[in-house]
């Protein structure tokens, strides 16, 4: 009952200096965290963005792998055999189906590895040319999307930081560029493209195999989508450039190309990811659309447009071969879509508004 | 309207023009690059009977006399000259006969897409975070993703081959149903998604409080205090979703073989029509550049808190 009162007199004790443990108690250190480890770590709690994630992992996997030890080819046509007449019985299986060689294989005790998907109207492995069919639709959307990137940031950046009248000028033409209709004119010039002698000059090149089409599609790309990315860092840039830590940064002595590598590009550079990433399925989306037509790849390489279209003419009979290629589409498709938004919120909470 | 505003307007119709009229130079530089010229068919024809058509079309003139010609042409008598595979047809007959049907089409999908899309996107606003709010999301976050073409095949799938109850033929009665559904469906999850969002933000306002707090009905809150400012964004959409489509009917003209505008522009890739196709692309563009300045236009001058650059 000392307490009881009020006293005047000072507990000394709690002057004294604190022990080793006393200060542990006190101070809770957390392990400081950068701003990629935040991102991440709010990445991980979004469950939609995860799952999205690990299906395109997925995707993108087996596209890679899946192609070095499948037994058939995209372009082999099963029934013909060198040497030997044309063997109909391999066109149109259904899946898990057999051609008549195979299936007196399989009566001598012979493995023969199953047709999953069955095969076209040629006689051609359906589950392959799904594969290869998804392997050149997210590669179109790579590197369409990484030509838009990086036409885009180099014009932005240059409009923003220069200011002035280059940046008028150059905001100019991205307002015209932006106004127009883009798919039209990627329609026109595909279409214009692939009468051009350009099948004649990659011939013999790597570029021969994705043909005349895809290229024009990226040039198409290269041409017409790099605006609003361009707008996008401009408008980051000049923001950015008023900022405090940017005057702090002068004053403290640091020069132009020091500002920019340090202080602007990494803060430009979330902005940068999510929305190349979300440039992707808008290729992929472009490029089925342009296969659909009949302007996307060449013959014998498939892609998922062309696969679907090529679907049509059965649709009665084989429904599934339309059905597998638009899933595997709307999957890609919505899955980066769904990552790019989790990317968003995990890395760039202001622009959630 | 003050000036500032009219001289926004101004400005925007001359990005439209200046826009239209590249589309106008890009289309016939383009065509006129491509090697082969249109004669260069299937058959093999004689120089002399080459001559002759080239000198009927104009096409032995230098190439930027012609351009001028053609630019004369549309813009004095809109007339995109003779098309080169339909005998006798001009490009702007075929192009007015397609589009009877097409604007049909459009209109149609256009009108479900913005009562359709706003009515969802207002339930799932109002029952937010409930059941049919999360499904309504679910729904148009899949629609959203899927290519026009994919929607179409696949209701063709399941309506005119394993139901049979619309005709596979867009020429026919009833044919322009399915093709109408598969243009509104992605036009309508956007609408929806967006007014979701834009009712939520109004929601949370002050005044809806206020109109509350002094005993306003929920129906009369809901249609003259929330939507009428939640639909505002809405606009900014019109002039994308025209685009999406026109784009978009292409495809689905192909499809469902609907004998509109979209059809003649790709068969007009296929046979290489080279007036056709240049026809058609600057008459869509038009109308593209034309739906997005009214849009853009419209949004401006019926929210007066929105500052013009």
């Amino acid at each position: 009952m000392a307490n009881k009162y009020f006293n005047m007199q000072l507990d000394v004790d709690a002057f004294l200096p604190a022990s080793a443990e006393d200060k542990a108690y006190m101070v809770q250190m957390r392990p400081s965290t950068t701003f990629f480890r935040d991102g991440v770590k709010r990445f991980v709690k979004n469950k939609i963005a995860l799952i999205s994630l690990i299906i395109i992992a997925l995707i993108v996997v087996s596209c890679i792998v899946i192609p070095f030890f499948w037994p058939y080819s995209y372009d082999e046509m099963l029934g013909v055999k060198l040497g030997r007449p044309v063997d109909s019985s391999y066109n149109n299986l259904a899946p898990f189906e057999y051609g008549e060689t195979e299936q007196e294989r399989i009566a001598a005790g012979e493995k023969v590895f199953p047709h999953l998907f069955g095969t076209d109207s040629q006689g051609r492995d359906y589950f392959i040319r799904i594969v290869y069919g998804a392997r050149i639709s997210l590669a179109v959307g790579f590197f369409a999307s990484i030509i838009v990137l990086i036409i885009g940031m180099t014009v932005g950046a240059i409009s923003g930081y220069c200011g002035g009248k280059v940046d008028l000028v150059i905001m100019r033409i991205v307002d015209i560029i932006y106004s127009l209709p883009d798919m039209l004119l990627i329609i026109l010039l595909a279409s214009a493209l692939k009468q051009t002698k350009l099948d004649q000059i990659i011939q013999g090149t790597v570029l021969e195999k994705i043909g005349a089409n895809i290229i024009s599609l990226f040039v198409v790309f290269g041409v017409l989508y790099w605006v609003s990315m361009s707008r996008l860092i401009r408008g980051q840039i000049l923001s950015l450039r008023e900022q405090e830590y940017v005057l702090a940064a002068q004053a403290a002595g640091a020069r132009g190309k020091w500002i920019i590598m340090k202080h602007l590009m990494p803060n430009c550079i979330s902005v940068v990811i999510i929305s190349t990433a979300l440039q992707i399925p808008n290729a992929i989306f472009t490029e089925s659309y342009l296969s659909f037509l009949g302007l996307g790849v060449n013959a014998p390489m498939p892609s998922l447009g062309s696969l679907a279209s090529d679907a049509l003419n059965g649709i009665s009979s084989y429904p599934y071969r339309l059905i597998i290629p638009a899933v595997v589409i709307s999957l890609i498709v919505l899955s980066l879509n769904l990552l790019g938004d989790g990317l968003r919120d995990a890395f760039d909470p202001k622009l959630n508004g | 309207m003050n000036t500032k505003t009219l001289s926004y307007i101004l400005k925007r119709i001359g990005l439209a023009l200046l826009t239209i009229w590249i589309v106008i130079t890009i289309t016939f530089f383009v065509m006129h690059a491509v090697p082969g010229g249109p004669f260069l068919g299937e058959k093999a024809i004689s120089e002399a009977a080459k001559a002759a058509l080239e000198a009927k079309y104009g096409m032995d003139k230098p190439l930027f006399q012609q351009y001028i010609t053609y630019l004369k042409d549309i813009v004095t008598k809109f007339d995109f000259g003779p098309s080169i595979k339909q005998r006798g047809r001009n490009v702007i007959d075929i192009i007015v006969s397609g589009m009877k049907t097409s604007a049909k089409l459009g209109l149609a999908a256009a009108g479900i897409a913005l009562v359709c899309g706003t009515v969802l996107g207002s339930v799932a606003a109002l029952r937010r975070n409930k059941f049919i709010d999360r499904v309504i999301m679910v729904i148009t976050t899949a629609f959203v993703s899927m290519p026009s073409f994919i929607m179409g095949t696949f209701l063709l799938l399941m309506f005119t081959v394993q139901i049979m109850l619309f005709p596979a033929n867009g020429a026919s009665k009833g044919g322009l149903v399915l093709p109408i559904i598969t243009l509104s469906l992605s036009p309508m999850a956007n609408i929806t998604r967006l007014t979701r969002s834009s009712m939520l933000d109004v929601l949370g306002q002050d005044y809806i409080r206020t109109a509350k707090a002094k005993g306003v009905s929920s129906t009369k809150i809901i249609f003259f205090h929330a939507l009428k400012n939640a639909l505002i964004p809405v606009v900014t959409y019109c002039g994308p979703m025209i685009a999406y489509i026109v784009t978009g009917s292409l495809v689905v003209e192909q499809i469902f073989a609907v004998p509109g505008i979209g059809r003649a522009f790709v068969s007009s890739i296929t046979d290489r029509d080279y007036t056709l196709i240049m026809g058609t692309t600057i008459v869509l563009a038009i109308l593209i550049v034309v739906m997005n300045l009214v849009s853009d236009i419209l949004y401006k001058v019926i929210d007066p808190r929105i500052t013009l650059e």
